[in-house]
């Protein structure tokens, strides 16, 4: 990445969890997944990410047990190191220094002190040969440890690691690229190599996508792109290889795993559906359908008792023994197109975009963690290529966060686009957004904009939507207009046109007395309280692309993009234009918390950023060459604790981050040389408990817990004693059913009674009480019986055992029956004795 | 090439009958194939698959299963008969009755030490029956333990002691020596509804580490070991039947057929590639068929398997053969490879033979002129003049057309067949008085000017018979040199009636002079059998094609082979033209150009020109399109003697009519799958 004093272009947050298999640990307890420049460690019990394993500078490109020590692991990444951790401590261990960019890392139990990377044949970067070399460990007890012994050991692999394998015992390797097959043998050091037709007469594609070794047998399986499985036998013959074919899939084959014992095989691919077949009974297999999206990897736990699968929406399914999902790790979803604009929920502080088809994901940036999706669209996705669906197109937030807005688009062929705008009301109590309006068909035409006034005083927001039908609506919610059942429904307040033009971009001021709303070349400015048209303001040639509004001090400033790469800057109390600098800038956008505005600008196949203030045509930092390809969307979003840095170029960054998506839709963001000192401190303050899986819910509980343990401890030791009928009185109260008990005035007096505290003058009254007590409740109890009721659970109430402490363990009933014997007049017998 | 005006014929309604039973002869390599109308065809596999002996079938004669004996041919059927065929002259040689109901399976010994094979048969009502091979013929020998429920399949063991047999439900395995059944191994039934039906064991192998391998109608392979009758594994192959079995000779490998119409190839495979530990492990899956897979045989190189869609598949394991030869090919038998078609070259009749009867038919006739690669209207329909039904039990064996249209001659096994026809008034009148000499023949011809009729009979020889008006006489009997004893497959008369070639399975060519009624010469014997043979009109030289491909020209003046012959033998034919998979079965010759040879094979038919330099072996073949378009200097550096059409497909017969124009006669194979019953169920993915 590209570097510029002390800031840096990262991965940080939202990153994909689903580009490299993940990791299961021993003891099933832990996942661990590449996600951009760190390896994070999750809790396969409770989805929580419980530390990140920070080191890399670039793109993770392979996690790997360390096979001589199971609480250890190696990563690997493009900028050519291979670290090795103590993954429960979060502890760098070692890093090794390969010097080339490494794109996966592989490693048997039975080469000890070498393991396997795949990298570039020429070293540099562009070069699309790859070979797979054995790095032999030094032995050296520095922490960084530079690696220069190698040793080529097949030329010409796929950079993807699923596609190359260690064989039963690490005897051999195996290797899949295009439609090869090759298996190099380290014993007789020779390779054999085996060919497929490109195609076959019934049309199947034969190139293969992925590659298990059995762990026992001699025995590999290859998945290939028209959906086939090939189980490779006795190839370590040039001509007597065979194979057989299993064909389950109906799209690539994209990932194969073996279980641990080799009894069973995985395989996954587009159809989001998990093949478990049966090792040499093929004909028989078990499916685990419905998974959400296409699998991309599938990893197993050593013990066979997990299944992971990573799937193609940035997602983790954990899946015990194939039959039930038990935990999903959601990352931030990363469609092909993000046709809302990045937004920031004021509330939650969380990034908002597209997610699943149809929703609107919540993300937390901070936490780097989905929050929750919100279904905007409610209707069913069909999975259906070519298919147009509702999509959401438009977002919008007002200043406090209580409403948001959404438009979600349709364009079928050859008609007219479905156009919905929803108004959402934020609920205190569900936490949530709920739908308030729909305004179907809100404009004939698309929606080219849309926005809240930003008024600050907590009045009545507005809304206001441009769209290419020549229109902008202004949208309001009546004060207390309706009374009804259902509460205040948005409508339509004013619509505005300017000589037939299709406004392009509005927005509101800061303080929320005026907007802007642009007609091609032409910027013109309303006052929301009169709909009034104040003022124009002209850049000809070229239709203005972007407009923003200065903040804080610089409010009276407008500033707008034109196509014709010009960055203008108008004061509005003048009404005049201010400064213009020629620039192609692709997004303009401005940071809410400061006077900062950041221009992104595409300049020969990268982009650059410029922050400024409105006031000045100066640049208050800018970055070369952020990233390539155009950026077109990017957010501010406001820091949770403020950062102090003093250097002058970084203090943009001190109230807010700016996150933007590349064209690859990577999200990044930028970070200093402070932040990353801070954050690389703070990791060090974990540490882990080895009972439970630490996640920041253990450590916020966990202590909280102890602590209570004890203190409920010494509570119960103190509340042993007191009150033996009184508690009874109240189990007998809270146990019995409902519909049993007498009525309240019958109990109230009892119930209080046993609250008292007894007078230590010794149990027989107690016992008498209770004695009396039992016997109404037979009453009752015979009264009872007319309506059968449910026999009651027989409670083992302390209170009674300690008053009978000596006897032995009686039950209820016969209890009841000694009491009864007890209460009658056995004058008669005594009678009969002395008679 | 030059231009023909052809008669497309495509009302042939030929229908193949469906394979039930094959027996590979290892030593020989030939394979016995019966099908479903009692035929059984002999193929040579060393000699590039030849079909080289058809045996034609009788009514009633169903056969179940073939086994081979040495060189003996035995057939067992549903009519409780066993059978054993003269292979010489192809017919069945004696039947015995088995008294035990319907035989489903007959079973030899693949070796013995003693002179006299025993062979056994499963019969209905469960006795499995021992023969005792002698001689001439077989005797009974004893009975094993009768079973209840009939015996499917049958298997020795190969050290001869013990047998397994395929029943309902189960499979027993009994010691020869006591002829009581040592184990009882029960079969799982299948699941769901099938579960009250009883599963049938089709088919059953026994290998020499006494494991024993099943297949049976609830879709399973199981894997047993004899010696302690144990259930080793089961692999589920299909949803329907598993029908037939066959494991190579070294017990390696193991393919079953199934009704879905698929082969799924096993392996003996060790699950470490050092490792002892041996697993029959399902590798492979072929889907060569339609239909169900009713025989099966695995030869060291390939699968060879036929069953209801006619067709015989030789399918090469390519682990065990070189890669891109030819014997790596595929190869579908659809037709067979000889002619049932027989043309009255003046008359412009059609004789279509089929196994119980003949038709024959007037082509049509059109007099428009177009454009080469136009159709033209036809002025008058192909009429079919006459349906000829066979008498007797025994299918039509050989059927020939007097060039005049006047004559029509057909033979089954047992007897011969001679009427006259009368063209314009479309009757027909049975020649009654035949002479004794003539009882059966195994190819027929007749000469140019419809005054002789050529049949050959038994020993190689050719029995000579003069037509005339109402009756016909015996003239003499042509025998050759050698004493051979194989049948005449092949005839021809030449034009100017003084020659008649003939040549017979043992792969010789006589030519006899039929003036002088004495064996003229005979052509050097070539390792290939013969599949077509002509002499040329006027130069009087015999042009043999044999089924390796090669051509031959003898001059039968000089006695020697003609100098165009020793140019093709040095410089070789051509790759594209040796690699075609099957055999020439008509050669003829262009009058109008003396130097054109036409042959024609199930793809398509070419014209040889001999005045043209010969292509060579290294070189691309160009096709007559491509000539066609390149420039003239290019052109004729590239042109060369062999120019092949393919516009026709699935021929059946190419002849070159008096008028000059060309007969086609195509059956698509399209039409034969059509007219098979519908093949079992099967879901297919996305429908």
């Amino acid at each position: 990445m590209v570097e510029h004093g002390d800031i840096r272009v990262v991965h940080r947050g939202g990153s994909k969890i689903n580009s490299r298999e993940p990791v299961v640990t021993n003891d099933s307890r832990f996942l661990l997944c590449a996600s951009g420049e760190r390896v994070k460690v999750f809790s396969t019990s409770t989805e929580e990410c419980v530390h990140d394993l920070r080191g890399h500078t670039d793109l993770v490109t392979g996690v790997l047990l360390r096979p001589t020590n199971h609480l250890q692991v190696y990563s690997c990444s493009v900028d050519g190191t291979v670290r090795l951790w103590d993954f429960t401590d979060g502890i760098l261990i070692k890093t090794y220094d390969i010097g080339y960019p490494v794109y996966a890392i592989y490693a048997s139990a039975n080469h000890e002190g070498v393991f396997f990377i795949v990298t570039p044949t020429q070293s540099d970067n562009r070069s699309e040969l790859f070979q797979l070399v054995a790095v032999h460990l030094p032995q050296s007890g520095d922490q960084l440890v530079e690696a220069q012994e190698l040793s080529a050991v097949l030329s010409n692999v796929s950079s993807n690691p699923a596609a190359t394998g260690f064989g039963r015992g690490g005897e051999y390797i195996a290797s899949a690229k295009g439609l090869h097959l090759e298996v190099y043998f380290f014993k007789k050091q020779k390779s054999y190599r085996f060919s497929l037709k490109e195609d076959n007469k019934k049309g199947g594609k034969n190139t293969l996508m992925c590659i298990a070794c059995h762990p026992k047998d001699d025995c590999i399986a290859t998945g290939h792109e028209d959906g086939k499985i090939r189980l490779w036998r006795n190839f370590n013959h040039k001509k007597e290889y065979t194979y057989t074919t299993l064909h389950w899939h109906h799209n690539a084959v994209s990932s194969l795993r073996f279980t641990p014992e080799g009894t069973n095989l995985l395989s996954g691919g587009l159809e989001s559906v998990l093949v478990q077949w049966r090792y040499n009974q093929e004909s028989e297999r078990d499916f685990l359908p419905r998974l959400g999206s296409a699998i991309t990897h599938i990893a197993v736990s050593p013990d066979g008792t997990l299944f992971c699968t990573s799937h193609s929406d940035n997602k983790i399914t954990i899946i015990q023994s194939c039959v039930k999902v038990s935990a999903v790790i959601q990352g931030l979803v990363n469609g092909e197109s993000v046709r809302t604009d990045l937004m920031v929920d004021p509330r939650s502080k969380s990034l908002v975009l597209n997610g699943k088809p149809g929703h609107l994901q919540f993300y937390s940036l901070q936490r780097d963690k989905l929050l929750y999706n919100l279904d905007i669209v409610q209707q069913e996705y069909i999975h259906e290529l070519g298919l147009q669906q509702f999509e959401v197109v438009k977002v919008a937030f007002d200043a406090p966060g209580n409403w948001m807005a959404t438009v979600e688009e349709r364009k079928p062929k050859a008609a007219e686009p479905e156009i919905n705008l929803k108004l959402w009301a934020f609920d205190e109590q569900t936490q949530s957004f709920v739908l308030n309006t729909t305004v179907s068909a809100p404009h004939e035409a698309q929606i080219t904009s849309m926005c809240f006034s930003q008024a600050a005083d907590g009045q009545t927001s507005m809304l206001v939507s441009a769209s290419e039908d020549g229109h902008f609506k202004a949208w309001q919610l009546p004060r207390s207009a309706c009374t009804e059942d259902e509460g205040p429904s948005w409508s339509c307040d004013f619509v505005g046109d300017y000589r037939g033009l299709a406004p392009q971009c509005c927005c509101f001021s800061a303080d929320g007395s005026l907007l802007a709303v642009s007609f091609q070349e032409v910027v013109t400015v309303w006052s929301p309280a009169s709909w009034e048209l104040l003022t124009t303001l002209s850049q000809p040639p070229k239709a203005i692309r972007d407009l923003c509004f200065g903040r804080l001090g610089c409010s009276k400033y407008l500033m707008g993009t034109t196509a014709s790469n010009l960055l203008c800057c108008w004061n509005l109390l003048t009404c005049s234009l201010e400064w213009s600098t020629s620039m192609d800038v692709s997004l303009l956008l401005s940071d809410p918390l400061t006077e900062n505005m950041a221009a992104f600008c595409c300049q020969a196949e990268s982009t650059d950023l410029f922050v400024f203030k409105p006031s000045e045509p100066r640049p208050v930092a800018s970055l070369k060459a952020v990233c390539s390809g155009k950026v077109t969307r990017a957010v501010f979003a406001p820091r949770e604790e403020m950062l102090e840095s003093c250097e002058e170029s970084s203090q943009w960054l001190n109230r807010s981050q700016l996150y933007f998506l590349t064209q690859h839709m990577d999200l990044m963001t930028f970070t200093t040389k402070a932040e990353e000192d801070r954050l690389a401190a703070s990791s060090k303050q974990l540490f882990i408990d080895d009972s439970v899986a630490m996640t920041p819910f253990y450590l916020l509980l966990g202590k909280h817990r102890k602590q209570e343990n004890q203190d409920s401890l010494t509570r119960l030791s103190a509340e042993l004693m007191p009150l033996p009928r009184g508690s009874l009185a109240i189990k007998e109260l809270l146990q019995s059913p409902a519909h049993v008990l007498p009525s309240t005035s019958v109990l109230c007096s009892m119930f209080v009674e046993s609250l008292l505290v007894s007078v230590a003058d010794g149990s027989e009254e107690s016992k008498h009480a209770e004695e009396e007590m039992e016997s109404e409740k037979e009453e009752e109890d015979s009264e009872g019986e007319m309506e059968s009721r449910t026999p009651r659970p027989e409670p083992a109430s302390p209170g009674l055992q300690s008053a009978e402490s000596a006897a032995p363990a009686l039950t209820k009933a016969q209890l009841k029956e000694l009491r009864r014997v007890k209460k009658l007049d056995h004058g008669w017998l005594a009678d009969l004795l002395l008679s | 090439m030059g231009e023909f005006k052809v008669h497309r014929v495509r009302f042939f309604d030929y229908m193949p009958a469906a394979i039930r039973a094959m027996a590979f002869n290892r030593r020989t390599e030939r394979l016995a194939l019966a099908r479903a109308d009692g035929a059984l065809e002999i193929f040579n596999f060393a000699d590039n698959y030849f079909q080289e002996k058809v045996i034609p079938g009788q009514d009633g004669r169903a056969v179940e299963a073939l086994c081979w004996v040495g060189r003996r041919l035995f057939s067992a059927g549903l009519n409780g008969e066993i059978t054993e065929y003269d292979l010489e002259n192809l017919r069945p040689r004696y039947t015995v009755e088995a008294y035990g109901g319907p035989i489903w399976t007959i079973s030899a010994v693949a070796y013995s030490l003693s002179g006299c094979v025993p062979c056994q048969v499963g019969c209905e009502d469960g006795t499995v029956k021992m023969f005792e091979v002698l001689e001439d013929r077989i005797q009974f020998q004893r009975n094993l333990d009768r079973q209840k429920g009939r015996i499917i399949s049958l298997c020795w063991h190969p050290s001869a002691s013990l047998i397994a047999a395929g029943m309902m439900d189960m499979i027993r395995i009994f010691d020869v020596e006591t002829g009581r059944a040592t184990h009882r191994l029960l079969v799982e039934r299948g699941v769901g509804a099938s579960k009250s039906k009883e599963v049938v064991v089709w088919s059953i192998a026994f290998l020499s580490d006494h494991t024993i391998i099943s297949g049976d109608s609830a879709g399973k392979v199981q894997i047993w070991d004899g010696l302690t009758g144990t259930l080793a594994r089961t692999h589920l192959v299909t949803k329907w039947d598993v029908l037939a079995l066959s494991v190579s000779q070294d017990e390696s490998s193991l393919v079953a057929g199934t009704s879905e119409g698929t082969v799924v190839q096993f392996q003996f495979l060790s699950s470490t590639l050092d490792g002892q530990n041996k697993d029959w492990v399902r590798t492979r899956t072929f889907k060569n068929h339609s239909h169900d897979v009713r025989a099966l045989v695995h030869t060291e190189t390939a699968v060879v398997s036929g069953g209801m869609d006619t067709q015989l598949v030789v399918r090469p394991l390519l682990d065990k053969v070189e890669k891109n030869t030819q014997e790596s090919a595929m190869r579908k038998m659809a037709f067979p490879h000889r002619s049932l078609v027989c043309c009255a070259k003046k008359a412009g009749l059609l004789l279509f033979q089929f196994p119980d009867h003949l038709e024959l038919w007037r082509l049509g006739e059109s007099d428009g002129h177009g454009n080469p690669g136009d159709s033209l209207p036809v002025k008058r329909k192909p009429e079919k003049l006459i349906q000829l039904k066979r008498k007797g039990e025994d299918h039509i064996c050989c059927s020939a057309l007097s060039p005049c249209g006047g004559w029509l001659a057909y033979s089954t096994v047992t007897s011969f067949r001679l009427y006259r026809l009368q063209n314009n008034t479309i009757s027909i009148t049975k020649v009654s008085k035949l002479p004794k000499d003539l009882r059966s023949a195994h190819q027929l011809c007749f000469s140019t000017d419809s005054s002789r009729l050529f049949a050959s009979s038994i020993n190689s020889s050719v029995v000579v018979v003069a037509l005339n008006q109402p009756e016909c006489k015996y003239l003499h009997t042509l025998k050759p040199k050698s004493g051979s004893r194989e049948p005449v497959h092949l005839l021809f008369a030449s034009e100017d009636g003084k020659w008649l070639a003939t040549a017979n399975t043992a792969c010789e060519v006589q030519v006899y002079n039929l003036d002088k009624i004495k064996l003229h010469c005979t052509v050097p014997v070539y390792g290939s059998c013969p599949t077509a043979i002509a002499i040329h009109p006027t130069s009087s030289n015999l042009v043999v094609v044999h089924a390796d491909q090669q051509i031959f020209e003898y001059s039968l003046v000089q006695k020697e082979y003609t100098e165009w012959s020793r140019r093709l033998q040095k410089q070789g034919l051509h790759s594209l033209w040796l690699e075609r998979d099957t055999p020439i079965t008509h050669v003829t010759f262009n009058p109008k150009h003396p130097a054109h040879i036409i042959l024609h094979d199930m793809f398509m038919f070419c014209v040889i020109d001999q005045s043209l330099p010969l292509p060579e072996a290294k070189t691309r073949l160009f096709n007559q399109m491509i000539l066609r378009s390149l420039p003239e200097p290019m052109r004729i550096l590239h042109r060369h003697a062999f120019k092949m059409c393919k516009t026709f497909q699935n021929l059946m017969c190419v002849r070159l009519l008096e008028d000059h124009s060309l007969v086609v006669v195509e059956r698509p194979l399209l039409d034969i799958m059509s007219q098979l019953p519908a093949p079992v169920r099967q879901k297919r993915f996305a429908t």
